[in-house]
């Protein structure tokens, strides 16, 4: 698996808690190979949290490997790992995490201002094509307050799209919004699975959630119970359409 | 992270909480502002002292006599009754001293001036022809001054100041050929003194005549000493060299043995300057340091809002790790927001500053003078303060865990 976007290996993750330890992964091993739409559930306790903390490279494992995109962040240091977080990873978040009092546009140009690479009329322009990404061209210089709940987390998604990473990485990221607003959520990381072949890994604790997927991994106690194929995705648009239409007000 | 993102990121997060960052200026604003309009005011007084006494002749050198001359039981005459000085230390100082430009003995005798019916009480100076131009640098507004050849004809020959005009004369009146009395000399005025007014001891310089030093010595006194002797050294650092100099030359005239105590004083303007100016400088030191303070509790101000913003910005802080930021760049960003929030203070502060000094310029007519090292000063200690007080919140935030930051709420 010489080319899988994310690779770990008996992932075990300790924790100091005074005089005990606690052992919030117990040795996790899977794969994600490039395209895939993985979701990870499992309930509180069950060390997704913790994996997720991994996945992102805020955290580094107790022992075992990850690999991230062939790269091993076991040895790399906090500037390095602050690195490949914004070249290969794109967060979105169950509260969106926007800044507050600052355009659609300067939110998704953000990542961009910590890589000195990029010219700011480059900047521009990429934050502009991932905005149209999420169909909010035409909101660019609305503040997050201006914006609904699912319109503030597509703009969350816009940003995890401009610095074109390996892999989008959600975290809850519907958990904050009502069924319709998920529904079109999940709708376009399908969109951005399937159409531009984006990675992506979904943390949710939603068996709803993880249908749309085309693969589930489930964690109990730190360990990996269940890792399987999805044979029958939902389409989320369907899911959509079906949903009654609201007339309550 | 190349520095113009720095700013831009610093600047945008200032800009989203405009009021918060105008209210940590303010400390910044009034500390610069009083720096600048203290050391304004003070500056200019000293300024002002400086150029009064350096009107009076700043290279100008006074000898008087004193007594070694002790009477009685100890006790020791007054310099008036003094007899020590004499012309021929004039000529003595003219000749053997190499550091002045000019010397002058000088007669002083106090009576009333008439013209007609007009008469005021006044003082007349006898002097040399060098005393006006060389040794006050005193301007003739009209007419002449006196010369060599009327001190050796001891000519009834006087040049009066603008007080003496305005007190004997009749409005519209030319002075000038006119003939006025000293109390029983007649003195023809052949110049007129460009006005000088008060010196900084409230006393009017306007209000005198100056005549040949031998006619006030012979026809006026009809004394053989002299009162004092004044001279003018070739610059104002030199002073204390021809000080040294008219030491040795009087000593050897007045035929002093070394253990003899000088039977003369002698005063230079320079030191007059130094001294006053040195009770100014205090006070511009006085007021620079309460300024100063002023500045530190600004910066105080700055590391207590910055600590909260680092406080209350947990959470962005994590953001902005989880998409990319090393902590050096947080660092760096809360670093340069507190040096924005200081040097924009500096600029807004100067600006007030100087205009607080011109409006107690105008209003209170005093004196300023508004040095651009003071500018240049406060400017580099506000660059300095924004570096200082901004480290440690800068360094707080950068050091955030960003698991941990991202949770906060």
């Amino acid at each position: 698996m010489a080319n899988a976007i994310l690779d770990i290996q008996h992932l075990k993750r300790e924790f100091k808690m005074g005089s005990e330890t606690v052992r919030a992964l117990r040795g996790v091993s899977f794969n994600v190979q490039p395209g895939e739409f993985v979701t990870i559930m499992g309930s509180s306790g069950s060390g997704k949290t913790t994996l997720l903390n991994i996945l992102g490279c805020l955290d580094k494992p107790t022992d075992g490997d990850y690999l991230l995109d062939a790269v091993n962040v076991k040895h790399l240091s906090r500037n390095e790992l602050a690195r490949l977080r914004n070249r290969k990873i794109g967060f979105v978040f169950q509260s969106y995490n926007l800044l507050a009092r600052t355009s659609a546009l300067e939110n998704v140009e953000l990542p961009l201002l910590y890589n000195s690479g990029i010219s700011s009329r480059e900047r521009r322009e990429k934050a502009m094509k991932a905005l149209e990404a999420v169909k909010l061209a035409d909101r660019i210089d609305h503040l997050p307050n201006q914006l609904s709940g699912g319109q503030q987390q597509r703009v969350a998604i816009a940003r995890a799209l401009v610095n074109e990473p390996v892999m989008i990485l959600a975290d809850e990221a519907t958990g904050n919004l009502d069924t319709r607003t998920s529904y079109e959520i999940m709708s376009l990381m399908q969109e951005l699975n399937t159409q531009q072949g984006k990675t992506i890994v979904f943390v949710t604790h939603e068996p709803d959630i993880a249908a749309f997927s085309s693969r589930t991994v489930t964690l109990k106690d730190g360990h990996v119970i269940k890792d399987s194929k999805n044979e029958n995705i939902k389409s989320a648009k369907e899911a959509l359409e079906s949903l009654p239409v609201n007339d309550d007000y | 992270m190349n520095v113009f993102n720095l700013f831009r990121i610093a600047w945008k997060a200032l800009v989203r909480n405009k009021l918060r960052a105008f209210l940590t200026m303010l400390g910044i604003i009034i500390g610069v502002a009083s720096v600048i309009t203290m050391v304004a005011i003070g500056e200019g007084s000293k300024q002002s002292i400086r150029d009064q006494l350096s009107g009076m002749g700043s290279n100008m050198i006074n000898i008087r006599p004193s007594s070694n001359v002790t009477v009685g039981g100890g006790a020791r005459l007054g310099a008036s009754g003094l007899q020590t000085l004499k012309v021929e230390d004039v000529d003595a100082i003219k000749e053997k001293v190499n550091f002045i430009t000019a010397v002058s003995p000088g007669f002083q005798a106090s009576g009333q001036v008439i013209n007609g019916a007009l008469n005021w009480p006044t003082t007349i100076q006898g002097v040399s022809p060098d005393y006006l131009p060389v040794i006050r640098e005193w301007k003739i507004k009209d007419g002449l001054n006196f010369t060599e050849e009327d001190v050796k004809t001891m000519a009834k020959v006087c040049v009066i100041g603008q007080t003496i005009v305005e007190n004997v004369f009749t409005s519209g009146q030319n002075p000038i050929g006119q003939t006025i009395r000293f109390g029983k000399i007649p003195l023809k005025v052949i110049g007129v003194l460009a006005e000088k007014g008060e010196n900084t001891f409230g006393q009017d310089q306007d209000d005198i005549i100056i005549a040949p030093y031998t006619t006030v010595q012979k026809r006026i006194l009809a004394v053989p000493f002299v009162q004092t002797i004044y001279a003018s050294a070739v610059n104002e650092q030199s002073s204390d060299t021809a000080t040294k100099e008219i030491t040795a030359v009087l000593r050897k005239q007045h035929k002093l043995k070394a253990s003899d105590e000088d039977d003369f004083s002698i005063r230079t303007q320079a030191e007059l300057i130094s001294t006053i100016s040195s009770t100014s400088e205090l006070l511009t030191v006085l007021l620079a340091a309460i300024a100063g303070i002023s500045l530190v509790v600004g910066g105080i101000g700055i590391m207590n809002i910055m600590y909260v913003s680092v406080t209350e910005r947990t959470k962005e802080i994590g953001l902005r790790m989880s998409i990319g930021a090393r902590g050096i760049d947080i660092l760096l960003q809360f670093l340069v927001e507190a040096i924005l929030i200081s040097i924009t203070g500096g600029i807004i502060g100067v600006a007030l500053g100087i205009g607080a000094a011109e409006l107690v310029n105008v209003f209170m007519q005093w004196p300023i003078l508004i040095s651009n090292s003071s500018i240049i000063l406060s400017f580099m200690v506000c660059a300095i303060t924004g570096v200082f007080f901004g480290y440690y919140p800068a360094q707080k935030a950068a050091r955030l865990d960003p698991i941990e930051a991202l949770r906060y709420e």
